[in-house]
């Protein structure tokens, strides 16, 4: 349980995907324009990494780690090599089944959801997250934690992005600087304030 | 007909600086930031990159007459995928350390913006020679920023290049000390941020 604890806290503040190891910093600029479209996105993404992060865990178990095909009588073949390709592949299925079955069965959510899903699937921190999965060694109740806390902290960071350029529209920014070359900046002091969390351990 | 006028010349050279993929148009910064803490990993992934992007270019515009317009990106993922999973082997193969501190980064050039944008903009629709150019150039463009930050954050971060100590002992020995911050993640964002300023006031001029 406090290991567990330990890989939220850590994905959410310390080693924040985005902020520390700048996944999905594409549609992080992209899409921080506005409120309500950063807390949509932020929130598929977190749907989305719940889900995908669990599946490639078992995928990669029981597909493609060294040894991984024992059950079915190759216990000499390592496909580890093919994570890639199987893991965007898993990532553009599921994402494609969720957009349809959410689309079937809860409107209001797709409504709410529905445009970001289709982006979502070449977003870097969704592959990003998997494979951190696989380097750490990770085991199934971790990963489903490590995916969750993962797009959590995905969410916190767009959103207070969206909330700082909110107020920036009303600041005076030297020429050139505009935008991205501030937006950079912008995320450079944010990642500084989240890097105060270092010191927790538990 | 002057050889600055030619499309091949343009198609080349214009992604270098003028509309440079990383700086000018904001795509696949994700990597940009993460392996440029020295210079060696940073020009490494520059190669993967450029090889991976030229090479897909190349593919799916030798493809672009058969590709079915509705499964166009799977095919695109599933040839940039290839690419990248043999850029990866022979990383592993031949400069293991340095595959190992790139860690999940080389394969992150799968959903690498920049790859999949030139792929669906330009290469679709554009000859197989010129879809390499383009790949290239764009390669090339995404290598200069990754070098630039690279060299910035290697020399104040570390006071090194290329791992080779470049600041005497001397300036030690004085009272000079490495920015720490320049090593840490805040670092490569501000880095990128400045170096933007720098490219859009020079070239408006």
């Amino acid at each position: 349980m406090e290991n567990l604890i330990s890989i939220f806290l850590n994905s959410v503040f310390i080693g924040n995907i985005l902020l520390a190891y700048f996944l999905g910093m594409c549609s992080f600029l992209a899409i921080s324009r506005k409120m309500e479209t950063a807390i949509g996105l932020g929130l598929a993404v977190t749907f989305v990494l719940s889900i995908t992060t669990p599946v490639n865990w078992l995928v990669y178990h029981y597909l493609l780690s060294p040894g991984a095909l024992a059950w079915a009588g190759f216990p000499g073949i390592d496909l580890s090599f093919l994570k890639f390709i199987i893991f965007i592949a898993v990532i553009a299925a599921i994402v494609q089944a969720l957009e349809m079955i959410i689309d079937r069965y809860l409107p209001p959510l797709y409504m709410a959801l529905g445009v970001f899903l289709p982006l979502i699937a070449v977003n870097c921190a969704i592959l990003g997250v998997s494979l951190f999965m696989v380097e750490r060694n990770y085991n199934f109740i971790e990963s489903v934690v490590y995916g969750a806390s993962s797009g959590f902290g995905w969410m916190l960071a767009i959103v207070t992005m969206a909330g700082i350029r909110k107020k920036l529209r009303y600041a005076n920014v030297p020429k050139g600087l505009e935008n991205f070359g501030i937006s950079m900046i912008i995320t450079g002091l944010m990642a500084m304030a989240f890097m105060l969390f270092s010191g927790i351990t538990l | 007909m002057k050889i600055t006028k030619t499309k091949a010349f343009n198609v080349f050279f214009k992604p270098i600086w003028e509309s440079n993929p990383v700086s000018g148009q904001i795509l696949g910064i994700c990597s940009a930031l993460a392996v440029t803490v020295q210079l060696k990993t940073a020009v490494v992934m520059s190669l993967a990159l450029t090889f991976v992007l030229a090479f897909s270019n190349l593919l799916i515009s030798l493809m672009r007459k058969f590709i079915p317009r509705n499964i166009r990106i799977i095919v695109e993922l599933t040839v940039i995928a290839t690419l990248v999973i043999f850029a990866d082997q022979v990383l592993k193969a031949f400069l293991y350390d340095i595959s190992k501190q790139l860690s999940v980064f080389v394969g992150l050039i799968i959903t690498n913006c920049i790859i999949l944008g030139r792929a669906e903009t330009y290469a679709l629709g554009n000859p197989p020679f010129h879809s390499l150019l383009d790949g290239i150039g764009n390669g090339l463009g995404y290598s200069q920023i990754l070098i630039t930050v690279g060299v910035i954050r290697e020399f104040f971060g570390a006071g090194k290049l290329f791992g080779f100590q470049v600041i005497p002992d001397a300036f030690y020995a004085a009272g000079y000390e490495n920015m720490g911050l320049m090593v840490l993640a805040p670092g490569a964002f501000i880095a990128i941020g400045l170096i933007v300023w720098l490219q859009k006031t020079v070239s408006k001029e």
